[in-house]
């Protein structure tokens, strides 16, 4: 039953492979070879033309139309957002060693194989269906179904004409900074399944909730939906996904993991036998990855180089990051006697993902406040999910799914109110959208992963889990020491 | 010949090799092992949960002397090996048959 599944998915990349053999009328090698050769040199002819003259830059610039004066603002604005996508890119990085550091180096493969399958079907589903299933312009709210990308640059695409002063990118800008966005709720829940999940039942959930939860549920907000349009757009705050990336991942997660049960061991007789990571230096070099990527992550939100808020956006994320490192580096010592570098590194994600949908809004010091709530919050939460048998062994739900959820409260609790200006975001908005993308989160994967275990089963063999996922699903080791060199 | 296995504490071996370099020993080998004796495991914390690790790092370090150079070489390992507290480890003496140095087929007492 199981190797069904296997022939159809490579059926389809055989017919995938196929179809975009012929879609280019089949040429033969010499002529492809020629024909891209030519390709080239246009191209260069066109770049080349495109600034030979003067008057060609002075087109570019009138192209801007009523914007035109602000041409500068607009290309110092594309280039902070590709060098954003490039540094959300490196957080991928980031989630690998994290998440091998904290688990049995004899699941070490099986991680690394999983975050990088992970980032390349993230990116291509997002070209084939995710970005225009994300932003689908004029829609009913709740789900329109998107197509690939075409030319992103055609139609003022490449101008101001895209999205103007708010969203000062072109349209392959905005493409792949949301691109590297997307992969993410896969790897947050790859985390929380690692060491004893099925690879194959694991990379077919991780691209339907990529390719389509995904998309669809961000749309809601990001995309102009309904939790956008919430009380005349002034219902629902999340600046860079507290709640439709981080919380969204969480509890997927929550949903997997209880379907999926603890790893054999971790509960010995109802009693809790933690399963300390391989690696901590790996796991320390992940989240310092991860918060230099965040700079990415919550600056490229922006969505252009406005000098104020950016500055503010990157102030607020390291002041939560580093308080929220304090406040668990307290909380776990006065609390387990000894000072535990996990929950130090789980602090900063932590305060991380709290300042994640309120970054731009709020003061210094009111980021300094949401990284210490955050980072309490964090330690509590995995002792809470440890104790339930919910067993993350990177804590992901509870920096991802809880801290999430704090994000998000936060926004309203710590909202600047200009003087003389109102405030614009509740508690009941916020709690309410983040609940929503919450359970549907949870739903979606709860059902889908279900359907998966009865079909091709989800979890590996008790015998396979001992020996460890690298030999008994790739037949590779990690750390081969005893390996002869032939 | 004797061959002498020793299992030490894994900071002290630098001052043990020290030790049987000044008896004129040139040559040993040692391994990274684990193990318990008197002093059992001791306990760690991760994520706020304590647990028992009962294998402890040693070194194990093996040399083949000749029968007269045995007993000094016992002494200096268990001289250079001692801290006096529960951990320090123990020195095994067993009987060797032959031995041989394979580049110069050179035999038993010759070849160590």
């Amino acid at each position: 039953m199981k190797h069904i599944w296997k022939y159809f998915l490579s059926g389809l990349l055989c017919m995938t492979t196929v179809c975009g053999a012929f879609a280019q009328d089949s040429p033969s090698p010499a002529e492809a070879v020629a024909d891209a050769a030519a390709a080239v040199t246009e191209a260069a002819e066109g770049a080349a033309e495109a600034f030979e003259k003067d008057s060609d830059y002075v087109d570019m610039v009138a192209a801007q139309g009523d914007h035109a004066y602000a041409f500068d603002f607009f290309t110092t604005s594309m280039l902070w957002t590709v060098i954003a996508a490039a540094l959300v890119f490196i957080m991928h990085l980031g989630f690998a060693t994290l998440e091998s550091g904290l688990t049995q180096s004899k699941n070490t493969v099986n991680i690394l194989f999983k975050n990088v399958f992970i980032i390349a079907m993230g990116i291509l589903t997002y070209a084939f269906l995710g970005f225009n299933t994300h932003y689908p312009g004029d829609f009913n709210g709740f789900f329109s179904l998107g197509g690939p990308i075409g030319d992103l640059n055609a139609d003022g695409g490449d101008t101001f004409g895209y999205g103007g002063l708010a969203l000062a990118m072109t349209g392959y800008g905005d493409f792949i900074f949301q691109a590297m966005f997307a992969a993410t709720a896969a790897t947050i829940v790859s985390g929380a399944v690692a060491e004893r999940v099925k690879l194959l039942p694991f990379l077919i959930f991780a691209t339907l909730l990529v390719g389509f939860a995904y998309p669809v549920v961000g749309s809601w907000h990001w995309g102009g939906g309904w939790l956008g349009k919430l009380n005349g757009g002034n219902g629902f705050k999340d600046f860079a996904g507290s709640a439709v990336v981080h919380a969204f991942g969480g509890f997927a997660a929550l949903a997997c993991v209880m379907i999926l049960g603890p790893r054999k061991g971790k509960y010995v007789d109802g009693k809790l036998r933690p399963i300390p990571g391989h690696n901590m230096p790996l796991a320390a070099i992940g989240v310092f990855l991860l918060f230099f990527g965040w700079f990415g992550f919550n600056g490229g939100s922006v969505l252009s180089a406005a000098p104020g808020p950016l500055g503010l956006v990157f102030t607020t994320t390291t002041l939560a990051a580093c308080a929220g490192a304090i406040s668990a580096i307290v909380t776990s010592w006065v609390w387990f006697k000894k000072p535990d570098l996990s929950m130090a590194l789980n602090g900063i994600l932590a305060g991380l993902v709290g300042i994640t949908a309120n970054a731009d809004i709020v003061s210094a010091m009111g980021s300094v406040m949401i990284g210490l709530v955050a980072g309490v919050i964090v330690v509590f939460s995995i002792v809470f999910f440890d104790k339930i048998k919910i067993d993350d062994p990177v804590g992901a739900i509870s920096v991802h799914g809880v801290c999430g959820i704090w994000g998000i409260l936060a926004a309203a609790l710590f909202e600047v109110v200009p003087e003389g200006g109102t405030k614009q975001f509740g508690i009941g908005g916020q709690l309410m959208g983040v609940i929503a993308v919450g359970v549907a989160a949870f739903l979606f994967s709860f059902v889908v992963f279900f359907i998966i275990k009865m079909t091709m089963g989800v979890r590996v063999s008790p015998e396979e889990e001992e020996e460890g996922l690298d030999l008994a699903e790739h037949g590779q080791e990690a750390y081969p020491n005893f390996v002869e060199n032939k | 010949m004797k061959k002498i296995e020793a299992i030490i504490k894994p900071f002290k071996l630098e001052e043990v090799k020290d030790a049987l370099g000044d008896l004129g020993l040139e040559g040993m080998t040692v391994t990274e092992v684990k193990g318990f004796g008197r002093q059992k495991g001791h306990t760690e914390i991760y994520r706020g949960s304590e647990y028992t690790v009962d294998f402890l790092p040693k070194i194990k370090l093996e040399i083949v002397v000749n029968d007269d150079q045995c007993g000094p070489a016992v002494e200096a390992i268990g001289k250079a090996a001692k801290t006096g507290k529960i951990g320090d480890g123990k020195v095994f003496v067993l009987p060797v048959e032959e031995a041989l140095r394979i580049r110069t087929d050179e035999k038993d007492d010759k070849a160590i």
